[in-house]
């Protein structure tokens, strides 16, 4: 309930905030706006509830498949669009996204609370920063304890006969960890590098899968899945999520995230270029950031809030750590190299 | 040998004749037009407008010229081959075993040999890859095992269905005449249900080619299909001119393949002598009753041990097992109550009464359309051929083409149906009603044209003689085309994960879901639902069967 009039008064603020917006003037108060979201968006149909009570105006969401999918539907439908804003490109997609003009400007007043690092990747502002996480190793606790042996601690370190056929990965060309986790090597190994580093990591037994669920719930040990493998990519949050999606409740985090292997992902939120309510839809933007619904995001998306100032709840403080300084790469180069990038992975580790 | 094939022509087996139906040509112009009407607005616009916007020389030479993309179409093409011919190979067996026995539990049998096939690869694969050996994972062995797993429904139906109509007479005759059984079956029995092992066969095959979550599950990234391809190209890198070449080349290949099959089956079509109900019999010598114990166990086996994982999956909620997941889906749970950050995203028990309401109206459409088509393809001769494979065509077009295609078809007034919620029944039934024409053309091309003319010669109408002779027949293939219908429509995943919508989840799509994020509440919870849809299966199929007895004790 508390959590509940957080979100309303906050929301009233931020709407208040940019209600003095000009566009408003030519355009009629719709009805509602529909926001288009990748499939795995959990937030409930409530979460909207005080916007809807703050400006009158009703949310509908509606899914399009993974990201990747609804990207590119956004981009087949550009300038027509399915909805009115679209939650959920990532820097990975992002340099795609403005390339097919998906999204039409629209500038915050919210945007001096967000994360500068996170609002400097589109410097025109056509998206703004929702939330943010990481993709990273995560290792089986009790595995490398009855093991008597360390969780890895570099990325070199996998390379090592002592972590021999313990790794599972996803494969770059399926996979959006796989891609963020390929990435994240060549962040680290550098353009001549990283074929090196796979070859390697080939040889000491790597094993590819082609999708999380599979890698995760499948292969890695430290899952209900119960697989033989106890290192795994998965994503920073999934500590969290194996403490309080379990029953019963563990006192602690059956897996842990090692940090030196993360790949830094963000996620924006931007107005579809096309719709009839630019201005309700930057209204639509400016809650989404809001302290309230930011503060809802790390339960029901598993990530970081790109709000500096939402406080994090406390499964996120106590069951994982936070990397500072994870690996990335310009969007710019993940959308005109990663073509290259995955098919010279997949000859070096597949065939 | 001729004396025995000289009994065989001049008895109840006669080649097909032209013209074996005798309705008025604009009544079976009537029929086909739902289902043209059906595939031209729901399949081929869609596919046509995505074609002809995305397609680029550029795209067109890619396709050419990319060693690693001939490499995916060749390796698509040879496993599904094999998988077909391994498929049908020992789909006969428990077809035979199902025809021609009775036995306590046959109904149970016929249902569970059909739950692999409609449930959803992300939950049975699962399964069987940790019941699959570790020297076989991520093979294409690994793959093909699979596909005669989950496909032999296909011909156990298919065949299955012209076989327990089939006259016993025939091979009896042989027999007595000095053939032996194999001889019998393979120049009687075999002979005389080559068309229905055609149209089976043609259907395993466009399954196995354009196979996707088995692939990706079992194959791994070293054994993508086409139809992987056309999704990684379209969804993962944007490449939406690349994966419609591909979805365009992935169509010719498979309009082929299809067309080929028609040609056998009519090729191997004869009017037989159908009785409605052919005795079954108990098996009564020692080594029916040790074919028959053996097939029943392996069937249990093959199909029992997946399911018990299934529901093994859904005690596992942490350390250890309890009924958490459970009371999560269907009680007013603890779990939830005291914890209000414990949030699926899904409503999980709204998804079965969504699956159910849609897996209604998709039966409806497909048994309609279905239905209306089989009567005019049986009609109609080779315009009727061209009707079928047009039927079929969906199930070789893949599931990203239709879903981007509808998407950018039906997006501006007056057809902006973008989010309809009939879109996803249209969707199943696209998928269903190819295999309610399956069902149904087999038994209808069967009926020997001399009872109709024997009922006109006491003196029915055309209409009469159509009602009482080919309506009758049909309504028992029509049943169980409904039957499967309805259980594609549960179990279906592919198009509707691209026209499904926040809150209208269908139980495919919520396990999918349920099991994509982490946490073992989650995951167990889709495991319930997979344990509901694999019983929902079951039942659906074993009712049907029922009917079917009871109409049989009637008639």
């Amino acid at each position: 309930m508390k959590q509940f009039s957080m979100v309303v008064a906050s929301a009233t603020l931020a709407i208040s905030a940019c209600s003095s917006g000009s566009t408003a003037a030519t355009e009629t108060k719709p009805a509602s706006l529909t926001l288009v979201a990748y499939d795995s968006f959990n937030v409930k149909p409530e979460a909207f509830d005080a916007f809807t009570t703050a400006t009158g105006i009703a949310v509908k969401v509606v899914t399009a498949g993974d990201a990747g999918a609804m990207l590119t539907k956004a981009a087949l439908t550009a300038g027509n669009p399915e909805g009115d804003v679209m939650w959920g490109v990532d820097n990975t997609l992002l340099a795609r996204a403005l390339q097919a003009k998906v999204f039409s400007q629209y500038t915050s007043a919210q945007l001096p609370t967000l994360n500068a690092s996170a609002v400097d990747f589109a410097p025109k502002h056509e998206v703004t920063p929702v939330d943010e996480g990481d993709v990273c190793i995560n290792f089986d606790k009790a595995w490398f304890a009855t093991n008597k042996l360390d969780p890895p601690s570099t990325l070199a370190d996998l390379t090592k006969p002592a972590y021999k056929d313990l790794l599972v990965v996803e494969n770059p060309a399926t996979s959006s960890t796989g891609l963020a986790f390929l990435l994240a090597t060549i962040a680290r190994s550098g353009e001549n590098g990283w074929q090196q580093y796979w070859k390697d990591l080939r040889t000491n037994g790597v094993k590819v899968v082609d999708s999380w669920d599979q890698a995760y719930s499948e292969a890695f040990s430290g899952s209900a899945g119960k697989g033989p493998r106890p290192l795994v990519v998965s994503y920073g949050s999934s500590p969290p999520a194996e403490v309080i999606f379990a029953e019963p409740r563990p006192d602690t985090a059956p897996t842990g995230v090692m940090a030196s292997s993360c790949f830094h992902q963000v996620e924006f939120a931007g107005v579809l270029r096309g719709t009839k309510h630019p201005a309700a839809a930057g209204q639509l933007i400016d809650y989404l950031v809001s302290k309230g619904f930011q503060e809802t995001l790390p339960l029901t998306l598993f990530v970081y809030p790109s709000r500096v100032d939402a406080a994090l709840p406390r499964e996120f403080i106590d069951y994982t750590v936070r990397p500072t300084d994870s690996l990335t790469v310009t969007p710019a180069e993940i959308e005109s190299k990663s073509k290259a990038w995955i098919s010279t992975w997949t000859d070096i580790v597949v065939r | 040998m001729d004396r025995h094939r000289g009994a065989v022509n001049s008895a109840a087996v006669r080649r097909h004749r032209r013209s074996p139906n005798r309705l008025p040509r604009a009544l079976v112009v009537g029929l086909a037009a739902p289902a043209l009407v059906f595939v031209a607005m729901f399949y081929a616009w869609p596919v046509v407008t995505l074609a002809t916007r995305s397609f680029t020389a550029e795209a067109v030479r890619t396709v050419l010229h990319d060693k690693a993309i001939h490499r995916v179409v060749w390796f698509t093409a040879w496993q599904a081959a094999l998988s077909t011919v391994l498929t049908v190979a020992v789909g006969l067996i428990p077809a035979y075993l199902l025809a021609r026995y009775e036995f306590v539990g046959r109904r149970s049998v016929t249902a569970l040999v059909t739950v692999p096939f409609v449930l959803p690869t992300v939950v049975v694969g699962a399964a069987f890859l940790a019941l699959l050996p570790d020297s076989l994972d991520q093979s294409a062995t690994a793959i093909v095992v699979a596909h005669v797993f989950f496909n032999i429904a296909i011909v156990v139906r298919g065949v299955g269905g012209l076989w327990e109509q089939l006259p016993t007479d025939l091979a009896a005759a042989a027999r007595t005449l000095g053939a032996s059984p194999a001889r019998t079956m393979r120049e009687i029995t075999l002979a005389l249900l080559a068309p229905a092992i055609y149209a089976s066969a043609s259907i395993v095959f466009l399954f196995s080619f354009t196979s996707f979550g088995v692939v990706r599950l079992l194959g791994g990234p070293a054994h993508p299909t086409l139809e992987v391809e056309i999704w990684q190209r379209a969804t993962r890198l944007g490449d939406v001119g690349v994966a419609a070449v591909l979805s365009v080349t992935q169509l010719i290949l498979l309009g082929v393949a299809v067309a080929w099959f028609a040609r056998m089956q009519t090729r191997h079509q004869r009017t037989l002598g159908l009785a409605p109900l052919t005795q079954r019999q108990r098996p009564r010598t020692r080594r029916q009753r040790v074919f028959v114990g053996f097939t029943i166990a392996s069937v249990v086996v093959a199909v029992g041990a997946p399911l018990v994982a299934l529901i093994e999956h859904s005690l596992r909620t942490g350390q250890g097992h309890s009924l958490a997941a459970w009371r999560a889906v269907f009680g007013n749970d603890v779990a939830n109550s005291n914890r209000p950050s414990l949030n699926p995203g899904l409503d999980a028990f709204a998804s079965i009464t969504a699956s159910l309401r849609i897996a209604v109206v998709a039966m409806l459409i497909s048994v309609v359309i279905g239905g209306c088509a089989s009567l005019a393809i049986t009609a109609l001769g080779r315009s009727g051929r061209l009707l079928d494979v047009g039927l079929m065509l969906p199930l070789a077009t893949s599931a990203v083409t239709i879903g981007f295609g509808l998407l950018i078809t039906f997006n501006s007034a007056p057809v902006d149906w973008r989010g309809s919620a009939l879109m996803i029944p249209l969707g199943h039934a696209l998928v269903a009603t190819p295999f309610v024409v399956r069902i149904v053309v087999p038994v209808l091309r069967a009926v020997d044209p001399r009872l109709r003319d024997a009922a006109a010669t006491l003196g029915a109408t055309p209409a009469r003689a159509w009602c009482t002779i080919d309506l009758r027949i049909t309504a028992r293939p029509l049943l169980t085309g409904a039957g499967f219908a309805f259980a594609i429509s549960l179990g279906e995943f592919g198009a509707t994960s691209f026209l499904t919508r926040h809150g209208r989840e269908t139980l495919p799509i919520a396990i999918e879901r349920l099991l994509n994020r982490p946490g073992a509440l989650l995951h167990a919870q889709g495991y319930v639902l997979a344990t509901v849809l694999a019983v929902l299966t079951f039942v659906v199929i074993a009712a049907v069967e029922a009917i079917r007895v009871e109409r049989r004790t009637h008639a």
